[in-house]
């Protein structure tokens, strides 16, 4: 299968990439991993005038945290690096459950998280963890950076708010104001599957008690689901059983799924709650040993 | 130009939609003329006669295109063969020489590690890239790094075997050359 024919630019810099995507006038398309974008050329779902690799630029591949705690995850940071990270568990536990969980370990050495969030699938599970995460994505244009996050990033199925000048540079998780916990569940038919249903859970403790909470949802909406109203019945309280069953009901609630190949609509709200009540019963109990 | 490929013209094409690259393929360089909605899987089949990569699904699946790409797996019918400029492609064909099979090879013979051996180059390029990092994995290191080929024939269990095999195989090889290293 050949997608339409493209014209090919492989820039060196991000400013030039930025030109470029300035001349495209909106028929240009970034080439991260290619792990959506060619599959859909190929299928002509996409049939952009021209490509714009950004392969070739260096120092895009990183990924970490700053000093105060912000982690940064730059564009071509692919999925196996964040799989390889050992680090990633202590630093970002939601980000270190999720990442061998995308697609199959092939997909995974070309794939990039920021192409993910940019790619805006509503199965794509990288946008709810970020968005449990209140993660942002650093936009740059022809005049400057600007920052957005994940929650308003994703427009609807397959739709960023990106300007068509405008390259995304990197995801950024903001610091954390307590310590950090947190997973990432996904119900797939067979390994390397979309998900059926995906659950993030993030908190941060102070203490005993949930600092910050935010839930992202996959696959059971017409976008990624950011269940804030959820995530806020845990903060200001110690992961107690009512708080718990009350958050699951509640995300269970903010779950707009389809019944599909994949399964009904009652048993994917079921799993959410599900998940929901799983993450942070497990974390409870890593809670009460550690105090 | 009618085809997405051509063998490289003494001139340089004058088509704009066209780009000459520079690959190297098991070690021999390449340069060719090709569009770049030329996929890599294409010309190495088609344009270099490399058929020993197998395309299956076409559609990012099945991994049977699967090639090194300076030493990391990818699928071959998911990349553009202008972004393999410069870099480093393995395919099936760079494993054996000549006179000898590659120890994976030898050990996929041994073990039955393939039927219709369709999914084959994939599974042994695979292998390969998880062996050169991890000369010693476990079964379930071997499943998980494999889970993104797909075979039709062999329910897995002789390809996971023939990987142990071969990790086997190339660990006594680096101790006999460390010795004979040692002696000599
Ligand atoms: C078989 C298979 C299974 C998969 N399973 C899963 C799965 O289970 N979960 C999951 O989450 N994903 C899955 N994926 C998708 C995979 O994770 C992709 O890697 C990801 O969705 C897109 O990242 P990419 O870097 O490959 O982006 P590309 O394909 O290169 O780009 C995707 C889109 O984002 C745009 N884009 C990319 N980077 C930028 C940027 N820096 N700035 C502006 N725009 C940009 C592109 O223009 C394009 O529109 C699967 C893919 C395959 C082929
Ligand atoms: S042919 Fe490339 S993954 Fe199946
Ligand atoms: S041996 Fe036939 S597909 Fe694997």
């Amino acid at each position: 299968m050949y997608p339409p024919r493209f014209k090919y630019e492989a820039p060196d810099t991000v400013e030039q990439a930025i030109e470029l995507l300035r001349q495209g006038q909106g028929e240009a398309k970034v080439l991260a991993g290619g792990q959506s974008l060619v599959p859909m050329m190929k299928l002509r779902f996409a049939a952009p005038e021209m490509l714009i690799d950004i392969n070739n630029i260096p120092g895009l591949a990183y990924h970490g945290a700053d000093p105060d705690g912000t982690y940064r995850i730059g564009a071509l940071c692919r999925h196996v690096d964040l799989e390889k990270a050992e680090d990633l568990a202590e630093q970002q536990p939601t980000m270190a459950a999720a990442a061998p969980l995308i697609a199959d370990p092939i997909v995974r050495t070309r794939g990039t998280l920021v192409g993910s969030v940019c790619h805006a699938d509503p199965q794509g599970d990288w946008a709810s963890v970020m968005s449990s995460l209140g993660g942002s994505i650093v936009a740059q244009g022809p005049n400057g950076r600007r920052s957005i996050l994940v929650a308003d990033f994703v427009a609807g199925p397959f739709q960023n708010v990106l300007r068509p000048d405008e390259l995304a540079i990197e995801a950024v998780v903001p610091a954390p104001v307590g310590t950090r916990a947190g997973s990432y569940l996904k119900l797939e038919r067979r390994v390397g599957d979309y998900a059926t249903v995906g659950v993030a859970v993030s908190l941060e403790f102070s203490g005993n008690e949930v600092a910050r909470a935010g839930i992202g949802l996959t696959s059971v909406g017409a976008s990624t689901i950011n269940a804030g109203e959820a995530a806020q019945e845990l903060v200001g309280d110690d992961l107690n059983a009512g708080a718990i069953e009350r958050a699951a009901d509640l995300a269970a609630q903010a779950s707009r799924p389809r019944t599909d190949h994949r399964g009904s609509e009652a048993y994917k709200r079921h799993i959410v709650a599900t998940f929901v009540t799983r993450i942070l019963s497990n974390l409870r109990l890593t809670i009460q040993e550690v105090a | 130009m009618t085809s997405l490929f051509t063998k490289v013209s003494p001139e340089p094409t004058t088509d704009a939609g066209v780009r000459r690259i520079t690959v190297s393929i098991n070690g021999n360089q390449h340069t060719v003329d090709v569009e770049p909605r030329l996929l890599l899987a294409h010309l190495i089949r088609q344009g270099l006669d490399l058929t020993g990569t197998h395309t299956g699904c076409d559609t990012t699946h099945c991994g049977a295109c699967t090639v090194l790409f300076d030493g990391t797996p990818v699928k071959s019918c998911t990349m553009f063969a202008v972004q393999a400029e410069g870099h480093e492609i393995t395919t099936v064909e760079g494993l054996a020489t000549a006179s000898e099979l590659h120890p994976i090879q030898e050990s996929f013979k041994d073990e039955h590690g393939l039927q219709c051996g369709f999914c084959t180059p994939g599974m042994m390029l695979t292998a390969k890239a998880l062996l050169d990092e991890n000369p010693d994995p476990t079964e379930d290191e071997v499943r998980w790094a494999l889970s993104g080929n797909l075979c039709r024939c062999t329910g897995y269990q002789n390809i996971v075997k023939s990987v142990l095999a071969a990790a086997a195989r190339l660990r006594s090889q680096g101790a006999t050359d460390e010795e004979e290293g040692e002696t000599s």
